[in-house]
């Protein structure tokens, strides 16, 4: 029998349950989340139509650059202010 | 917490049949044993010696708690079972005055010195160390099954890049930290995608299945460093559908201490430490890091550089300042550049004498990288080969000169890039019209020098999102 050392990170991620979907976007505050990929906008302006006709109020968010993770900051800030999101990859 | 057994009082022989001077002291033993209490450990055969009954040391316990070198070891521990003082080998005018027997051994030759002890026998110390001494390695133990076939296993268990891994027991492991003098749970970055902190350790566990050699270690712990920064941003390079990884330049003595190739072939095959130090990087960011095609890792084709590329520069054939030198590196230094690439790109170019003519050729092929559209968007890293690199030699070209030729070369007129031009939807607004623009952002060309001495071919390799967007090359220096 082989006894070898285990090359992964050995951690075991936690299980972090989803949020409810919502039954309706009527009301509620849903964030717009641009990647900054060229064209991302023309996706989410028409996004932004749709919503507002339902009743939703929109917020708009623009990641610094699309080749790194959204800050920390700009995530809290986006799951303290809306009840749902929405992130346009685009090209 | 290693506790040493004691050994018993009096006389302690540890001996092994494999060794004349052990052979020649066995009568002697004998006859030590009616004088005073005398233990002997046997290394190799229970059977030996013959003089009288041995205790069975087959599995090296004691010889390796009480650190024996050479057998015969002669041993005088007092009651408390501390060793008092010991003699090795056969020196006739040591045991008798060890024991007190001014008789012993008298129709011996006077001196022989002594046999290895299989204790410390290289084929079996690694082993023996790791068995015995309580590694102090930290990473958790995984198990194969009876069944199993080492290499399935780690096949199955998804820690391969798609080529057979070698099995990292904790022999080799410890074999392998011999190879840096820093310590094994020295936290070294923090990997993306999962943001993990990664020690010397698992650094060796995963250059270890790579085919690294321990001398290997501080080449990919240096590399580990230069990718794990913000400036670098392995997470970028694995998250974009760009077909884009790292290649490493390594730069300094090491390179030849390490037996790397900055010959023929210097991006292909035949040569260890070219092919499993990029490989070692890899294996880190997926297995520590968490990143794997298809998961984090989106690339739409992939490239040679996510399997793991790594090059020494040829520093000898140029009287250029190498790339590490230009990156801020001192002349002499072991540094590796991590830089941002797809795989190379060859530049052809056999008719050119003159370097103004090779550098429009060159210029003609570093402006379409990627597309010629693509202006100020990407970095490039220009490797010359002996051949081309003769021409600006021969001429007087130095590194600067060459650079500021070829930097003129590569500006580009973007009335004939605008979107729409030449049939074809892809290019710059409109409102760029008008403009001179470079190719590479200032800074972003990097050019190094390797290949074989024959073949007037250079190559590309050019990059990603470049600048602090993007991906920045990070230079580190390999520290032992």
């Amino acid at each position: 029998m082989t006894t070898v050392l285990d090359p992964t990170n050995e951690a075991t991620p936690p299980e972090i349950e989803r949020a409810l979907r919502p039954e309706s976007l009527a009301g509620l505050t849903v964030g717009l989340l641009d990647i900054s990929k060229p064209r991302g906008n023309v996706f989410l302006d028409r996004v932004e139509e749709r919503l507002t006709a339902l009743g939703s109020s929109v917020k708009r968010y623009r990641k610094p650059t699309f080749a790194k993770p959204a800050p920390v900051d700009m995530r809290h800030e986006i799951a303290t202010e809306c009840d749902a999101v929405i992130e346009a990859l685009a090209d | 917490m290693v506790t040493t057994p004691l050994l018993p009082p009096g006389l302690v022989a540890f001996v092994k049949r494999d060794c004349e001077t052990c052979k020649l002291v066995d009568p002697l033993l004998g006859e030590l044993a009616k004088d005073e209490p005398l233990t002997v450990y046997t290394q190799d055969d229970a059977s030996f010696p013959e003089s009288l009954a041995a205790i069975d040391d087959l599995a090296l316990e004691m010889s390796w708690h009480h650190d024996i070198e050479t057998v015969p070891t002669l041993i005088r521990v007092g009651a408390d079972g501390i060793e008092e003082q010991r003699i090795v080998g056969w020196s006739r005018d040591q045991w008798q005055a060890f024991t007190g027997n001014i008789e012993l051994g008298i129709t011996l030759p006077e001196f022989r010195p002594g046999c290895g002890s299989l204790s410390v026998d290289p084929s079996r110390a690694d082993k023996l160390n790791a068995r015995m001494g309580g590694s102090g390695l930290e990473t958790r133990r995984v198990e194969f099954a009876e069944l199993e076939d080492d290499f399935e296993a780690m096949f199955d268990r998804g820690w391969s890049d798609g080529l057979p891994l070698v099995p990292p027991t904790e022999a080799r492991v410890m074999r392998m930290l011999e190879g840096t003098t820093r310590a094994a749970n020295d936290i070294v970055a923090n990997v993306a995608p999962d943001l993990v902190d990664v020690t010397v350790e698992k650094i060796a566990v995963n250059a270890l299945m790579a085919g690294c050699k321990p001398e290997y270690l501080p080449v990919v712990i240096a590399a580990v460093e230069a990718i794990c920064t913000d400036e670098f941003n392995i997470h970028g390079l694995l998250a974009t559908t760009m077909s884009v990884g790292p290649v490493f330049v390594v730069n300094g003595p090491i390179r030849k201490q390490l037996g790397m190739n900055s010959g023929i072939n210097v991006f292909g095959q035949g040569n260890r430490a070219n092919l499993t130090i990029g490989r070692a990087v890899q294996l880190v960011v997926r297995n520590v890091g968490g990143g794997r095609p298809g998961d984090v890792d989106r690339a739409a084709q992939g490239s040679p550089a996510k399997i793991g590329l790594a090059f020494p520069e040829d520093e000898e054939g140029t009287p250029w300042i190498s790339l590490a030198e230009e990156r801020g590196m001192g002349a002499g230094q072991n540094a590796i550049t991590a830089l941002c690439v797809e795989g190379p790109r060859l530049i052809v170019d056999q008719l050119s004498r003159t370097p103004e003519s090779l550098t429009n050729t060159i210029a003609e092929c570093l402006l379409t990288t990627h597309s010629k559209r693509m202006v100020a968007g990407i970095d490039a890293l220009l490797v010359l080969s002996p051949e081309h690199m003769a021409r600006y030699v021969d001429a007087g070209w130095d590194r600067a000169r060459f650079r500021s030729e070829l930097e003129d070369r590569l500006m580009i007129d973007t009335d004939e890039i605008i979107r729409g031009t030449g049939g074809i939807e892809e290019g710059l607004p409109a409102d760029f019209a008008g403009m001179q623009l470079p190719k590479f952002r200032p800074g972003g060309l990097h050019i190094a020098h390797a290949g074989g001495p024959a073949g007037l071919f250079s190559s590309v390799f050019a990059g990603w999102v470049s600048g602090p967007t993007g991906s920045v090359p990070v230079t580190k220096p390999i520290l032992p």
